[in-house]
């Protein structure tokens, strides 16, 4: 069966953009209330660690308008709200742990006041001394799990036995998400002992569980529907859950409908962030920068809790090699407790973190011998006889070569380079920096078992079409890629494929939207629902109308047979009399994946997506302020299944980064309370911190042995990681200051942080 | 006569004609689309005016004409749209029922996402749109600069941006939606009070009636107080109706400035006297904010971090305020005692900021500091304002912002500078200077070494022979 309806590759435009430039487009709190709705709202911790002495509850529950307050001793099931270990209370009963964990729940006629009711506990504690930073946990020895190592070959003596040795420090900070839909959920109690929850979740299955844990209820009394989030970015994966369960909480106990919107502040201060990291590398390498041997020291802050710090702390050890072949390599990964919120899952997962450090590496390599770092790069590329990762998978699809050099030549790189060097000679108080920089990230779940999706798709009479998936909408375009992966199947225009909102009810037992795997998962497996579909309708047609069943193509909307065409509509038409299910769901695990992590070794990953970037800074000497003048990429989505989409995901992710490498500044006080809690004091990246000169392009990707959904591959996280070039261009434009030395600069690199580093040479 | 509430108001709301009555003072615009006429496709993205989620168009009358201005819905009271015209995201489609060019412009060019901030920049390109601005890129982020997105990255909102003149004109004019109001059926503290007085003489009389009442000019910073450090304000005075207070002329003492004249007023004035006053106004919250937010409220609230005081200051401008038939005029640098006091009397109001007329070879410099270029608060804020005489300083006034509780001046530092020649050497005197005026705080905007380091950079770069600064984004 062959098709040549053209679905794959468009940029077809986002299917909530009609509705969302017209206000239509309905999140959870645009949601009709139903009569009787109680308000939520959470009251707080304001100690870091502390013991809970007494928890007077009085004044909040006569707070005039207040109908409930529900506290720890109020759950009949498991006072839990964490997705693997099982210490993340929902409400903390004897010992608070992080400024700002949930005590209790008020429920009012209306937000304002069940916000205003929350202020009016009276807690007594007895304070506990609190660890605020990762010094301070390792001094404590606050370790969520022992340290993990990764190892090959003998690093400690291939470094000593190098003609060259580097050493330095890095730290990069937490981000906040600041999606801009804060979380949220609406409860609604059923008949029966179910439980109907609308949550902002990219994990509605786990939602689902973990309701049904708190109330103790099987998960078929609980439903979790999402239709879309007003962002996500891995921030609403395990974080969505306390929210969730709050409600569902008051909506059992009450029988009305709950619902929980946080407030700004409050979103800021009780959900996770990413993790900060505090790091340091020691590297070997001959007169040409190859590297011999490198030993890597990673310690993370993942707050009070284990949340998904474990596979975190993970994809950071597997992406030090980022690039870059390590004969000899040890990486240890500390994973520190400290009396933070717990640190949660953020675009790339530790990824980020892990790979910044080796680009850094690159750097020093190339200061220390004079080098393009470019060069550098090139030289410690994985090639043939050096492909084995530290965790030991081969690398086979290995694309940046090619990437890379396109990309020096489109952006006239080397004479950029040379043209930087003069000018920082000439000028003394304005510096610029260039540097390139590229990503190499793992495409799979790195815990097996979330790599698999399923999906749902009716036909109807009319052969109009239903899709559902486990996957959900949050903003990335997924629902727009599903469909059309399903209208090229059935050969349709994408506009008739309906999709509709995600939901346990109607696929279960779903993965997070994570990883960047949400289209490669669920597009496959809403390909092979539709597929067992059209194959059907093929088999019904070459009976009917004596052909070979092969033959039976679905093009622009008929169906083709004998040299027939005849409406799509007509045929599912036609099967329906003829007694045939139009209706099918589909699910897809990924092959050829598996990692023992005991040892630290396996083949964890699916394929690779690749990307290059170059930036360029421009830093004023006297006080720190930097300008992104230019940045060039060229990524690789595979076959792109919507450029329009994928470039999207790209300039976006992109800009998050140099958030989170710029201006994005977690701070919290001696007291361990977060004091960036809104955006007044947060600064994520505006129209202006974006640069004009902002050429993006796709690379013409030639991998045909590729096991993806026609070979597209994911784009969700890895462009994040491209603005390490622009961490690299600002750590250059320091260095164009003073001596000729190598300079540190860690993240964000504000412009406090820009000044001090200058201010060193 | 005894001035009466505010009890009922009206506006026409996406060409539909509304009268309301006030039941619950304290209620925001945004809450009242959203929960009373169930308009949601303006959102609460932060609930503090900082990400523009819920921006709104309102159409304020204007010596005899209507201006068409994005502002904040979240901390814009209600009872602040009294007599006005407002343009939701719902209400930009032309009667045909076509996408107005900034939909069609955002749905081509990819520029939504999530699209939770969608409608905020909907109507932020709106009226860029419609008080026809230039489509040029530095004209759209200082359009935008309030409105914040997660997704996209901007560029694609840009691109729409700058083609949305491209597309055909809508047709026609809004068309009415027939919307019905949900009571609330919370019970309201019917003891709170709300007044629009119209005239400065019947602003003096509530005064006197109700001298603890909260002043509410723009309301950019008092709106915080009920969405954030939710107070409840019994009495509010609403002072956005006096005509008398709205005003920013050229007079023969000088630049006068009505205590209501928005940021956007004073910055379109102040442009071309002093670009870089301008600048620092520009990089003043966001447009939304300028629009609503007043240079009078600022200073009246005392705020430490304001960017306008140490301009102001430099520039010597005096505050004249009024109660009952009295008028003092004080020096701005006076008016602020110490952190949240201020020379400001029970009953007395801020009437009007007079900066007075300058020398003409007056030199104004003065740079604003902070994490993010656009809508953050400052971490610093220097103004320098000086007079060359021959080769040495005469005149000189420095203020900083940042630097301590209030707006202060450097008076250590100018008795070093002044009268002068600048040489490296006095330079470095005026830097150690410094250190003997402020003793700036740390907190999360910048420590504070380095508030010190760069106040000395920056009274460095002031006196510099070739003044260098960074580029504008991409220019």
């Amino acid at each position: 069966m062959s098709n040549k309806t053209d679905m794959i590759g468009k940029p077809i435009q986002h299917e909530s953009a009609l509705a969302q430039v017209t206000g239509q487009a309905i999140y959870i709190d645009d949601m009709p209330e139903l009569p009787q709705t109680l308000h939520l709202a959470f009251g707080r911790s304001d100690k870091a660690h502390a013991k809970i002495l007494s928890m007077d509850l009085a004044k909040v529950r006569e707070f005039p308008g207040v109908a409930a307050v529900f506290c720890a001793s109020d759950i009949i099931g498991k006072n839990d709200v964490s997705p693997v270990a099982g210490d993340d209370p929902l409400f903390a009963s004897e010992k608070v742990i992080y400024h700002g964990q949930a005590l209790f729940v008020v429920a009012a006629n209306s937000r304002i006041i069940a916000r205003k009711a929350a202020n009016l506990a009276s807690v007594e504690y007895q304070e506990l001394p609190a660890i605020l930073t990762i010094s301070q946990a390792k001094d404590a020895g606050a370790r969520l799990e022992v340290c993990q190592i990764m190892r090959r070959g003998d690093a400690t003596k291939s470094i000593a036995n190098s003609a060259h040795q580097v050493s330095g420090n890095l730290s990069t900070g937490a981000q906040d998400h600041f999606y801009l839909e804060g979380q949220i959920t609406y409860a609604l109690p059923l008949e029966d002992g179910q439980m109907k929850v609308f949550s902002s979740t990219q994990h509605p299955s786990e939602v689902q569980m973990g309701i049904a844990h708190v109330l103790g209820l099987p998960s078929n009394k609980v439903m979790v529907e999402i239709r879309r989030m007003g962002g996500g970015f891995g921030g609403k994966e395990t974080q969505a859950l306390l929210i969730a369960a709050a409600a569902a909480l008051v909506a059992d106990k009450t029988g009305r409908p709950a619902k929980l919107c946080l407030d700004r502040d409050d979103d800021m201060i009780m959900t996770g962030k990413r993790h900060g990291f505090e790091m340091s590398y020691e590297i070997g390498f001959d007169e040409n920068g190859l590297i011999a041997g490198a030993k890597f020291d990673l310690a993370s802050d993942c707050g009070c809790s284990m949340d998904l710090s474990a596979a975190i702390n993970d994809r950071a050890m597997f992406h030090l090699d980022n690039a870059y072949f390590l004969p000899n390599v040890i990486i240890r990964s500390e994973r520190f407790r400290t009396n933070k919120v717990s640190a949660t899952a953020f675009r790339g997962f530790g990824g980020p973190q892990g790979m910044i450090l080796i680009e850094r590496v690159m750097d020093h390599i190339a200061n220390e011998l004079g080098l393009d770092p470019l060069i550098v790069r090139q030289r410690n590329f994985y090639a043939k006889g050096r492909d084995i990762t530290p965790y030991g998978q081969q690398v086979t699809d290995f694309e940046l070569p090619e990437i890379v050099e396109q990309l020096v030549t489109s952006s006239d790189y080397s004479k950029r380079y040379a043209e930087i060097s003069n000018w920082n000679e000439q000028n003394q108080n304005i510096k610029r920096g260039l540097n390139l920089s590229v990503v190499k990230f793992g495409i799979s779940f790195t815990t097996g078992f979330l790599n698999q999706a399923g999906a749902l798709v009716h036909v109807y009479r009319d052969g109009s079409v239903v899709l559902n998936h486990g996957g959900t909408e949050m903003g990335q375009g997924l629902f727009v890629k599903v469909a059309q992966i399903v209208a090229q199947v059935f050969g349709l225009d994408v506009s008739q494929i309906q999709v509709t909102a995600t939901a346990t009810d109607k696929v279960p037992n779903t993965s997070a939207t994570a990883a960047s795997s949400g289209s490669d998962l669920n597009g496959m497996a809403a390909k092979i629902a539709a597929e067992t579909i059209s194959q059907r309708l093929a088999k019904f047609v070459a009976k009917k109308f004596n052909c070979d069943k092969d033959q039976v193509e679905f093009i622009d909307g008929k169906v083709c047979f004998n040299d027939q065409k005849v409406p799509f509509s007509e045929i599912t038409d036609l099967a329906y009399l003829a007694r045939i299910s139009l209706s099918s769901t589909g699910f897809y695990a990924t092959p050829d994946i598996f990692y023992d992590r005991t040892k630290h070794q396996g083949s964890p990953f699916l394929y690779y997506a690749y990307g290059a970037a170059i930036s360029e800074v421009e830093l004023d000497v006297m006080t720190g302020e930097a300008r992104l003048r230019r940045v060039d990429i060229l990524h690789s989505c595979g076959k792109s299944l919507n450029p329009a989409i994928d470039l999207g995901q790209i300039e976006g992710g992109f800009v998050q980064g140099i958030g989170w490498l710029g201006n994005e500044e977690v701070c919290f006080d001696d007291k361990g309370r977060l004091t960036t809690h809104a955006p007044s004091t947060y600064k994520i990246p505006t129209a202006s911190d974006r640069p004009d000169h902002f050429n993006i392009a796709l690379f013409d990707s030639e991998d045909t042995e590729i096991k993806t959904v026609y070979r597209s591959k994911a784009v969700g996280e890895p462009p994040f990681m491209l603005a390490i070039s622009y961490h690299g261009a600002l750590r250059a434009a320091v260095e164009a200051v003073g001596n000729d030395g190598f300079t540190e600069l860690n993240a964000p690199a504000t412009p406090e942080t820009l000044l001090r580093a200058m201010t060193a040479r | 006569m005894r001035m009466k509430q505010l009890q009922t108001i009206n506006f026409v709301l996406n060409g539909q004609q509304f009268s309301v009555p006030i039941t619950d003072t304290q209620q925001s615009l945004l809450a009242f689309l959203r929960d009373n006429l169930r308009k949601t496709g303006t959102k609460e993205g932060c609930n503090e005016g900082d990400c523009g989620a819920c921006t709104v168009v309102i159409g304020r009358p204007s010596t005899g004409n209507v201006k068409y201005e994005a502002v904040n819905a979240c901390i814009l009271l209600l009872a602040q749209v009294d007599n006005c015209e407002l343009i939701t995201v719902e209400g930009v489609q032309g009667d045909d029922g076509a996408l107005h060019p900034v939909q069609q412009a955002l749905v081509d060019y990819h520029g939504s996402q999530c699209g939770f901030c969608t409608p905020g920049f909907v109507m932020s390109l709106y009226a860029h749109y419609r008080n026809r601005l230039p489509a040029d890129r530095q004209s759209l982020k200082d359009t935008m600069a309030g409105n914040l997105c997660r997704c996209t990255g901007y560029g694609p909102i840009l691109a729409a941006g700058q083609a949305m003149y491209n597309y055909p004109e809508p047709k026609g004019e809004v068309t009415p939606e027939n919307l019905s109001i949900v009571p609330q059926d919370d019970s309201q503290n019917l003891d709170d009070q709300i007044f629009a007085p119209k005239t400065e003489e019947e602003l003096q009389e509530l005064l006197q009636l109700y001298p603890d009442a909260t002043l509410w000019a723009g309301g950019t910073d008092t709106g915080l107080w009920l969405t954030k450090k939710l107070q409840h304000l019994p009495q509010i005075i609403l002072l956005g109706k006096i005509a008398t207070l709205n005003f920013v002329k050229d007079t023969k003492q000088g630049l006068s400035i009505g205590a209501m004249a928005s940021y956007s007023d004073v910055m379109a004035i102040v442009a071309d006297k002093w670009p870089n006053f301008a600048e620092v106004i520009r990089r003043t919250g966001s447009t939304q904010i300028r629009n609503s937010g007043t240079i009078g409220g600022n200073i009246a609230n005392g705020s430490p971090i304001g960017d306008m005081a140490p301009i102001l200051i430099v520039l010597g401008a005096k505050l004249i305020l009024r109660k009952q038939e009295q008028q003092r005029e004080i020096l701005l640098e006076d008016f602020f005692i110490e952190y949240g006091k201020q020379d400001l009397a029970a009953g007395e109001y801020l009437a009007e900021i007079l900066i007075p007329k300058q020398a003409e070879k007056l030199n104004l410099a003065t740079w604003k500091i902070s994490k993010r270029f656009d809508q953050d608060i400052s971490a610093v804020l220097a103004a320098f304002s000086w007079e060359a005489d021959g080769d040495k300083i005469a005149d000189i006034r420095i203020a900083f912002g940042g630097m301590a509780a209030t707006p202060k001046r450097a008076k250590t530092t100018e008795n070093i500078l002044r009268d002068n020649v600048v040489t490296d050497d006095l330079l470095d005197q005026a830097c150690e200077a410094l250190n003997e005026d402020f003793t700036p705080l740390s907190d999360m905007r910048a420590s504070s070494s380095y508030r010190q380091q760069i106040a000395q950079n920056l009274l460095r770069k002031a006196f510099a022979a070739v003044p260098v600064s960074l580029a504008k984004a991409g220019s």
